[in-house]
This record gives structure tokens, C-alpha cells and sequence, in this order.
């Protein structure tokens, strides 16, 4: 990669940083990494879409501090330099949503926290960040951080609205006016488990679409 | 005592942190492959999150919390630092890690080298900083309860990879559809297996 100063910003190389995350090497459906925030937050849409912003932000920030500081990290405390760098942006994060965004801070409560220990961003910065230049750097976190973000608001748009029969908290089924025969809300969405079958499905569908992805025995 | 053990049937069974909250989602997916493997890790967090939750509980109460600093003098009594936990925690827990890897090392090496990687990885296991984040979250009234809901969640993780590891062998027998094969399969089971743990609801001693 060293002569990736050279290329264009948008050169297919880079432009393939952004991509393959979002499909071929997508971080939840394929690399299993990051699952434990994807879940918890996806039972309504709007938590789901915050948090998914939050991680890009955190994600495309961290990634080109510690490939800005990748020559001068000792190896051996990179893991500490990594944390405390993630843990820094959280916080940042976390404040900013308090000022802001208070109630939807409330309801994501410890999620906002365990960014700081979702192993997209650390599994990135080792796998990539430490190796490669600011820019190559930026366009993975923001891409790894997009292929967690689309499958947490897929997530998050399905349980919403065939749990609760809302988007966003519109009351989208009852506009609809299918309540009207004899349709109800299935509130076994909202519930954990359903968030864990619901990515179970996802990973069924796309991997039947994309048969490359297919485990051997 | 009564309210420790409620805490602790709580914590392992109805705020199970896998099928509650998903916290340790990672290592749970990865490490499932066989139970003995399983096994280690699980034992290794309960370790951890016994360690960690308690000394994470004495930080929080006597320098991050508002009003936390006064025993330093009336001064203090208005400071109020939390807005640091998250860094503080993650730096406890990445030491305390390290330590419990060496004392394990020097007295008990047949563990430490059944547990081999697994024991550092558990600095980023979610479940972790999860456990302290929730601690602080909840409040609880004195360290015993803060340990004992520690060492549950951490029964209660363990209780989860060893079920899943344990199917997850089975499985391997049976004809699941090719697209599911692997992740997907456990992605499922554990959705079902977190509905039976919901039978668990509502329970209290």
C-alpha cells in the first residue's frame, strides 16, 4: 500500500475500501465482529440510526488518529494507546448525545459506553489503521463503520415495524389502516431474542444471494 | 443475604448477559466451537468479571461519582468526574486482566495454559466493561452486592457458551441449509435459547 499516496483520492482502490465492507466483508455478517451493540439498540429505528452514526464518527476518527501516530506507538502498548484513543472519542460521543440528543441518550444508556469495546473499531485499527496511511484509514473505518450501520438499521426498521407498527415513531401500520382487518402488531419483535433471528435471517438472505459466503461443513 | 442471592439469580438468569443484553456477543460467537474451549473462556470471565465489577464499584464511589472526592475535603464535595469512567473502567479492566493472567500463570498454570489466548482477549469482551457499565448504572448499595452481581453475569455468560458450544457440536450432524451453515445457525439457536431463558422472567426471591 505505500503507493497509495500517489493515487487519486477516489481511485478504485480506495473507493473498494469504502465497499467491500458493505457486502463481501461486511463487519457483523461475515466477520462476526461488533455484534453485541448491533443487537441490543435495534428494537426501535431511531436509536438503531443514531448509534449507527455515532460508530461512523468514533470509527473514521479513530482510525486516522492512530494511523497518524501509527511510527511513533511502541508495539508492545499499542493495545493501551489503541483504548484510550476510542475511549477519548466515546466520550466526546457520549457528551455530545447528552447535550443533544438527551432522551435517545437515555434509551441506548450503557451502548454509547461499549463502543469503546466493539471489535470493529479495534479489530480495524490492528488490521489496517496501524499499517496504512490517514486517508486509505479514513475511507475503511467509514465503510466498516457503514456495512455495521446498514445492517443495524435494517435490523432496527424490520422490529419497529412489525413490532410496534411505527417508523421513527410514526404510526405507520394504523395510517395504513390495517388494523382494520384484523391485523395486529407482533410484539414478540420488541423482545431480545427476535433481534438475534432477525440477523440470523439476514445472514440466510445474503449469503443465499451471495453464495461465495457460504461456511463449509 | 436474601437480597444478594435475588441479585445473583437476577444477574445469571434474568439479566442473562447474552440473552438480555448480547454483551460478549463476540467472543460468544467465536469461541463456541467445542465445549472445552468453551469452557476456559467461560471461566476466565466469571474470573474477570469477579475481579473487575467490585474494584470498578470502588472507583466509581470514591473518586468518579458526584461527591465522591469528599473524604479528600469539603472542598471536593461538588466535583464530579464521571464523565471519566469510561476510560477509567476500560484502564481497570485492561490491568486487571493482565494481572489475573499472571496470578493464574504462577499458581495455577494447568488453567493458564487451558485458557491460553482467551485470557487477554477478555479486555475487549464487552461483557466486561458491560458489567461495570451496569454496575454504576444501577447503583448498587454496597460493594458485597456489586461483587456478587459481578461474579453472576459472569455464571450467566458461562452458562450461555457452554449451551451454545454444546449445540453447536451437535449441529454439526445434522443437514442445515447450506446458506445458514456456521454463523447463521447460531445466530438462530441463540435467539431460541434466549426465549427460553425469558421463561425465566419475573422471578424473584
Amino acid at each position: 500500500m505505500s503507493e497509495s499516496g500517489k493515487d487519486p483520492l477516489f481511485s478504485g482502490k480506495n473507493m473498494k475500501l469504502l465497499s467491500t465492507p458493505l457486502n463481501d466483508e461486511n463487519p457483523i455478517t461475515v466477520q462476526v465482529l461488533g455484534i453485541c451493540s448491533a443487537l441490543a439498540v435495534t428494537a426501535m429505528l431511531e436509536p438503531a440510526v443514531v448509534l449507527a452514526i455515532a460508530v461512523v464518527a468514533v470509527m473514521g476518527a479513530a482510525n486516522v488518529i492512530i494511523s497518524l501516530l501509527r511510527n511513533t506507538i511502541p508495539n508492545r502498548i499499542r493495545i493501551i494507546v489503541q483504548l484510550v484513543v476510542i475511549a477519548s472519542l466515546v466520550i466526546l460521543v457520549d457528551q455530545i448525545l447528552q447535550a443533544f440528543l438527551y432522551d435517545v441518550s437515555r434509551q441506548l444508556s450503557v451502548f454509547v459506553g461499549l463502543i469503546i469495546t466493539n471489535c470493529i473499531i479495534m479489530g480495524r485499527l490492528e488490521a489496517f489503521a496501524l499499517s496504512n496511511k490517514p486517508w486509505p484509514s479514513f475511507l475503511d473505518g467509514i465503510g466498516n463503520a457503514a456495512g455495521y450501520g446498514w445492517i443495524l438499521i435494517v435490523v432496527g426498521f424490520f422490529r419497529e415495524l412489525l413490532g410496534s407498527g411505527t417508523l421513527w415513531g410514526y404510526p405507520v401500520m394504523e395510517t395504513l389502516g390495517v388494523y382494520n382487518f384484523g391485523y395486529e402488531d407482533n410484539g414478540f419483535m420488541i423482545l431480545p431474542p427476535m433481534a438475534l433471528i432477525t440477523v440470523g435471517v439476514i445472514i440466510w438472505v445474503q449469503r443465499s444471494r451471495n453464495r461465495k459466503l457460504i461456511e463449509s461443513k | 443475604m436474601e437480597e444478594l442471592t435475588n441479585i445473583f439469580v437476577r444477574s445469571v438468569f434474568i439479566d442473562n448477559m447474552v440473552f438480555a443484553y448480547f454483551l460478549g456477543m463476540c467472543s460468544y460467537l467465536a469461541v463456541s466451537r467445542t465445549v472445552s474451549t468453551a469452557n476456559g473462556l467461560g471461566i476466565a470471565v466469571v474470573f474477570v468479571l469477579g475481579f473487575t465489577v467490585p474494584l470498578n464499584y470502588l472507583i466509581e464511589n470514591y473518586f468518579l461519582a458526584e461527591g465522591a472526592l469528599v473524604w479528600l475535603g469539603p472542598r471536593f464535595a461538588d466535583v464530579d468526574l464521571s464523565f471519566l469512567s469510561f476510560i477509567l473502567f476500560i484502564a481497570v479492566i485492561a490491568s486487571m486482566v493482565q494481572l489475573v493472567e499472571m496470578i493464574v500463570e504462577k499458581f495455577v498454570p494447568n488453567l493458564y495454559s487451558s485458557l491460553g489466548i482467551f485470557l487477554p482477549l477478555i479486555a475487549v469482551n464487552c461483557a466486561i466493561l458491560g458489567g461495570s457499565l451496569f454496575m454504576q448504572e444501577r447503583e448498587y448499595a454496597n460493594i458485597g452486592q456489586a461483587s456478587v452481581f459481578g461474579i453472576g453475569s459472569g455464571v450467566g455468560f458461562y452458562l450461555a457458551i457452554v449451551g451454545i458450544a454444546a449445540i453447536r457440536e451437535k449441529i454439526r450432524y445434522s443437514n442445515v441449509p447450506p446458506p445458514l451453515r456456521g454463523l447463521g445457525i447460531t445466530f438462530i439457536v441463540t435467539g431460541l435459547m434466549g426465549i427460553a431463558f425469558m421463561s425465566f422472567m419475573g422471578i424473584a426471591l
